[in-house]
């Protein structure tokens, strides 16, 4: 028997009142060597700012594991590992999360596939949530042999790579317009 | 490793990214299409999240100093994918309005009171039969400004992470018999009659509390294995 999934309803914008977690912006501890921050702003299709936006990742740490529930191709060795951040926007629309760059995940995981970060985002007016992910501009030659970039249309491919800057990288979000980001159907 | 998918279905009662009827969908829904995703490691795979919790993070009505204004109430269900499966270890969180229809929340104009011994938040892990339970107050319905009069029926925002990342949920508890249901278009996104009614718990006499608490079972169903293994 299969049974009719609880459909998805919007985050609103109240969600500030139950979602963030003190620790919610670090997938790893701050001190961890090799922590990076990656932040960006989330945009609308008229190009303000989404105030009221939440971004969530999950990720492998820098060897290509997770830190997963069920220890698939795990586990993570690093400590503090959570591999899990989320982070609301603020007023200008930004986010600002704390982790380590993920490795490659190597074909005894499954597909081989560049480093890369899932994205979740949720806001007032999505009525269910968006998937995107961060690739990394600095990894050109895992890119070019990633299975799921080369599923996207090469001229849309540079919305899910992320820049680096001086501690990390920035990620902007464009939800909608001329430059809108990749979403996928997950 | 215990047995879990390694494809989720895609199965689902969801709305609609694009629905004018809700006025923020209309600059914030991508309009390219979505490209298919073919589940790797990454989207089935899930943290683990036990440190989070704290004992009596459940309840939502001993947070302050007295009780809460309102009509108290235990919410219960349990986590299960679509196959029936109940989802252990699965964190679920909630947020709400209180009696007043009126949220803790700086941007909450709305000039219905607001309750100091109410905050509106809540969390738990689900146990071994993929249960959970809460004690909180009825939230009350809302107006807002989306169109001429509109109110939103009573409702708990519902956020579950599910065992992996492509079992994410957000959603909306409804009450039994709500006379807003046919006026909102969120509620009314959902274009199944049946998932809508997915998202209504069910009133329980037999979990209510005798002159305490009255209950409503809300169970929540996830996403399941994908029906075959090659896609
Ligand atoms: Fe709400």
């Amino acid at each position: 028997m299969r049974f009719t999934t609880t459909p998805s309803q919007t985050v609103g914008p109240f969600f500030e009142i139950g979602l963030p977690w003190g620790t919610g912006p670090f997938a790893v501890p701050e001190a961890t060597p090799g922590a990076i921050t990656i932040w960006g702003t989330v945009y609308d299709g008229a190009g303000e700012p989404v105030p009221d936006g939440l971004i969530e990742i999950w990720q492998a740490d820098p060897a290509g594991r997770f830190a997963d529930l069920h220890d698939h191709g795990g586990p993570s060795m690093l400590g503090g590992f959570r591999g899990l951040a989320r982070c609301a926007t603020r007023d200008d629309g930004s986010y600002r999360i704390v982790t380590v760059k993920p490795g490659r995940i190597d074909a005894a995981t499954g597909a081989a596939q560049a480093p890369h970060i899932d994205v979740s985002v949720l806001a007032r007016g999505l009525l269910r949530h968006c998937v995107t992910r961060i690739y990394f501009a600095d990894e050109e030659e895992a890119n070019a042999a990633d299975p799921l970039l080369a599923r996207v249309p090469a001229e849309r491919r540079a919305t899910l790579l992320a820049r680096p800057i001086d501690d990390g990288y920035r990620f902007d979000i464009r939800l909608q317009g001329p430059e809108e980001t990749v979403f996928f159907d997950v | 490793m215990d047995d879990t998918p390694l494809r989720y279905s895609r199965e689902s009662g969801d709305p609609p990214l694009d629905w004018p009827p809700y006025k923020s969908t209309s600059l914030r829904h991508p309009k390219q299409p979505l490209v298919y995703l073919p589940h790797t490691i990454t989207e089935i795979t899930g943290p683990r999240l036990g440190g989070i919790i704290s004992e009596g993070d459940n309840d939502l009505t001993n947070r302050h100093a007295g009780e809460p204004i309102g009509e108290r109430i235990i919410v219960f269900g349990r986590v299960l994918d679509a196959e029936g499966k109940p989802l252990r270890e699965t964190l679920v969180e909630i947020w709400q309005a209180n009696a007043a229809g009126r949220y803790r929340h700086r941007s909450d104009r709305w000039p219905a009171p607001l309750d100091p011994n109410f905050s509106g938040a809540g969390r738990c892990m689900t146990d071994a039969h993929g249960g959970y339970r809460f004690v909180t107050i009825k939230p009350g319905p809302y107006p807002w400004g989306n169109h001429h009069n509109a109110w939103r029926p009573a409702h708990i925002h519902f956020s579950l992470l599910g065992r992996a990342f492509a079992q994410r949920l957000v959603t909306q508890m409804y009450f039994p018999g709500d006379p807003l249901f046919s006026y909102d278009p969120i509620f009314n996104s959902v274009p199944e009659q049946a998932a809508r009614e997915r998202m209504i718990a069910r009133f329980s006499i037999e979990s209510t509390q005798p002159h305490w608490a009255a209950a409503y079972e809300f169970d929540i169903v996830l996403r399941g294995p994908a029906a075959t293994p090659f896609e």
